[in-house]
């Protein structure tokens, strides 16, 4: 596979309360038609990504929302996969491409929620998971805590460990204007915040965000560039329950296996990754599953300082979920956004060395949707 | 000129501490007061509501001068706790303060800011038939159980006499500002009120507060420096002073009317509470600014100059703002429980 990131367009990630859906995912899309100097007549097909506006705000059928906004009478489709909807809208995307009807596609990737109570966000974003764990009455960051209370308890992980994902990603998105939150944190502070549900507590969990990025895919590769020659995606019960560990996710494992074959690449070549850091264990668990270190040595290995700029593998240097944001649509498109920067080396004070190669995987609900892209020049 | 010919407060005795209020829900109690800046507040009994704390005030404004209330041609009182959807607040208070009934009497509902825009209002009003009008912030502020809200809403009301003679402050001049911004709400039928949030910040207090200040500075070509005094709406701790220093006011102007770390947010009274408790030790030949805000959106902004018969009216204001502050009693969530019982005829 051989797929050319043409063009990125990304906007402010925050609470953007002047700012209505069509008018992010627009700015994204013009910033990313612009970046890559196509006519925009060219396009063939857009894909958005979105899980929550028909819940929201009523809106469905987005597609055709931003395809005629922008002028545009192509294909267009609305993709909802939940957090990993950005993620599967590239992929899907780039079907399109390689089945040979599409050549030029913009995916946009939007979420609007600072709009809607954060009960209102938290019952919308339940949909992600089962109607028993509805029915139990819980929440993704509970959902999230019993995952990390499980690894806590089976790999003697600890919550100084959870910490440490989130002052590293702070630090990261205190270089980039872009990010929610773009300023440090210490340990103490994630430690003595608010407890959600145990181990999770308020910064060990992503914000709700406003935001939206947008990419220009190519079929045309014939000029040099940033090209995505891995795309994956797997599945697994929706139900954390019936799986038979609570302290890995098996679609990760399997995306970036089929992801790193198409791309004839191994996970030690990876120079830069952006993961779903939605909870800090999640990033833990990401860095294990995807390979990067032993089963049950995740906390170990982010807090030895391996994943921050200037280690040997810098992990969401974007900020990730945490610090950057999560408008949930748009992040899929913000990572492969975030690695085409990397590898473009237009990163600026959070640039990694030598990046020629990066990974996104992006997780909708607990794990049941894991969608994993390899990036390349 | 117009200004304040006499003033007083009533502030309920009951106090709680926000971190009560959060223990009782189960909710996080480390740090709530630091980080609210409010430490106690005001509590009403169970037999209290909007008019009898409206009435308490008048009172309290009426005994220092010995006021005679007869005289008052026309009274409003701001509140958005109003006890009765439909019949109004302004009635009751003037007949059981004996006002005379040729009188005008009207309630004025504008969440936080009702009880200023009175004192515009009534201001225009004064004139050789009607001498004196009465100006009254009043709420037992409603928040919904166990919302944030509940950590701070207050209770307390504000009783303003206006005239053109023998003032203790004149009204130098006033401004407003208002727009469509919805931070905050409680829809007919709705028990409750609802709030946007961290939005009630940046887009609603504090567009209104600065942009209702800043053009009243312009308007009467003064700066921050020229005032001894500054009093602004007191939704908590932390945001009065924040829009005190995007103005340039420095905190020794607000410290004697920030009266939310002790008493919460009493809503329509808060800041004419602060206004109060500022003129209970200010001086002759002073200057006061005074900016309201109201959710929905708006600003009602003030300047005030004391003139010399405050001095003596100080010293006959024996239930001036800090003496009802330190008369107090700690309560626990029982009290507030049998409020809400009461209230919603549970």
């Amino acid at each position: 596979m051989r797929i050319k990131v043409a063009g990125v367009g990304l906007t402010k990630f925050g609470e953007l309360w002047d700012k209505s859906l069509l008018d992010l995912g627009l700015e994204a899309s013009l910033d990313a038609i612009k970046d890559s100097g196509i006519d925009k007549n060219t396009i063939d097909a857009v894909f958005v990504g979105n899980m929550l506006i028909g819940k929201i705000a009523g809106q469905d059928h987005l597609g055709p929302v931003i395809s005629s906004s922008l002028g545009l009478n192509c294909a267009s489709f609305r993709i909802e996969g939940a957090c990993a909807s950005g993620g599967l809208a590239v992929h899907l995307s780039l079907q399109g491409i390689l089945a040979g009807t599409y050549k030029n596609v913009l995916v946009v990737g939007a979420e609007k929620m600072t709009d809607a109570p954060s009960s209102q966000i938290t019952w919308a974003l339940m949909g992600a998971s089962s109607s028993k764990e509805r029915k139990a009455g819980l929440t993704f960051p509970a959902l999230y805590a019993l995952m990390a209370q499980a690894h806590m308890q089976k790999y003697g992980t600890t919550r100084e460990h959870l910490a440490h994902v989130s002052v590293k990603n702070h630090y990261h998105a205190s270089l980039n204007k872009k990010a929610h939150y773009p300023y440090e944190i210490t340990a103490e502070k994630v430690l003595n915040s608010s407890l959600i549900s145990y181990p999770i507590t308020l910064f060990d969990s992503s914000p709700i965000t406003d935001g939206a990025g947008a990419v220009i895919l190519s079929g045309d590769d014939s000029s040099k560039g940033v090209y995505i020659t891995g795309s994956a995606v797997a599945s697994d019960t929706i139900d954390l329950a019936n799986r038979s560990s609570l302290t890995e996710l098996k679609a990760t494992q399997l995306a970036a296996k089929a992801a790193l074959k198409q791309a004839g690449a191994e996970i030690s070549d990876i120079k830069v990754c952006e993961v779903h850091d939605c909870f800090t264990i999640a990033e833990i668990m990401a860095m294990e599953d995807l390979g990067f270190c032993p089963k049950g040595e995740g906390g170990k290995y982010i807090t030895k300082g391996h994943t921050r700029l200037g280690g040997k593998l810098p992990v969401n240097t974007s900020g990730g979920l945490k610090a950057c944001g999560h408008p949930v649509g748009a992040t899929g498109v913000k990572q492969i956004i975030e690695i085409t920067e990397q590898l473009r080396k237009n990163a600026g004070s959070r640039q990694v060395k030598d990046a020629n190669i990066g990974l996104t995987q992006n997780v909708g609900g607990t794990g049941a949707t894991v969608v994993v892209h390899v990036l390349q020049i | 000129m117009t200004g304040i010919v006499s003033y007083g407060t009533y502030i309920p005795k009951y106090r709680i501490k926000p971190s009560q209020i959060a223990h009782a829900w189960g909710k996080e109690v480390n740090e709530v007061e630091k980080a609210l800046g409010v430490f106690e507040k005001a509590v009403a009994s169970v037999d209290e509501d909007a008019v009898t704390l409206a009435v308490e005030a008048t009172l309290n404004a009426a005994m220092p001068l010995n006021f005679d209330l007869s005289k008052i041609g026309a009274i409003t009182v701001g509140s958005e706790s109003h006890p009765y959807a439909v019949k109004p607040t302004a009635t009751t208070v003037a007949g059981i303060l004996g006002l005379p009934e040729n009188l005008l009497a009207v309630d004025l509902e504008f969440a936080c800011k009702a009880g200023t825009s009175g004192i515009q209002l009534l201001s225009g009003l004064i004139n050789k038939d009607t001498k004196y009008v009465l100006a009254i912030g009043s709420d037992v502020a409603q928040s919904k159980p166990s919302d944030v809200l509940e950590y701070t809403a207050g209770s307390a009301a504000a009783s303003f006499i206006l005239g053109n003679k023998d003032t203790l402050a004149n009204i130098l001049d006033f401004t407003s500002y208002s727009s469509d911004t919805p931070d905050f709400w409680r829809r007919d039928t709705e028990k409750f009120p609802s709030h946007g949030g961290r939005f009630t910040g940046d887009p609603a207090y504090f567009n209104h507060v600065i942009s209702a200040s800043n053009l009243l500075l312009e308007k009467a070509k003064l700066k921050p420096a020229d005032f001894e005094f500054a009093v602004f709406h007191m939704p908590n701790g932390k945001f009065p002073k924040e829009a005190a220093k995007r103005l340039g006011f420095k905190d020794e102007q607000l410290k004697p009317g920030f009266i939310v770390s002790q008493i919460g947010n009493p809503y329509s009274a808060s800041s004419m509470i602060g206004l109060a408790a500022t003129l209970d030790i200010a001086n002759p030949k002073q200057k006061i600014f005074m900016c309201s805000y109201g959710s929905g959106a708006g600003s009602d902004s003030f300047i005030f100059e004391t003139t010399p018969l405050l001095k003596q009216f100080q010293k006959k204001n024996s239930k001036n703002v800090q003496s009802q502050i330190q008369n107090k009693q700690m309560i626990d969530y029982s009290l507030v429980a049998r409020n809400i019982i009461n209230k919603y005829r549970i």
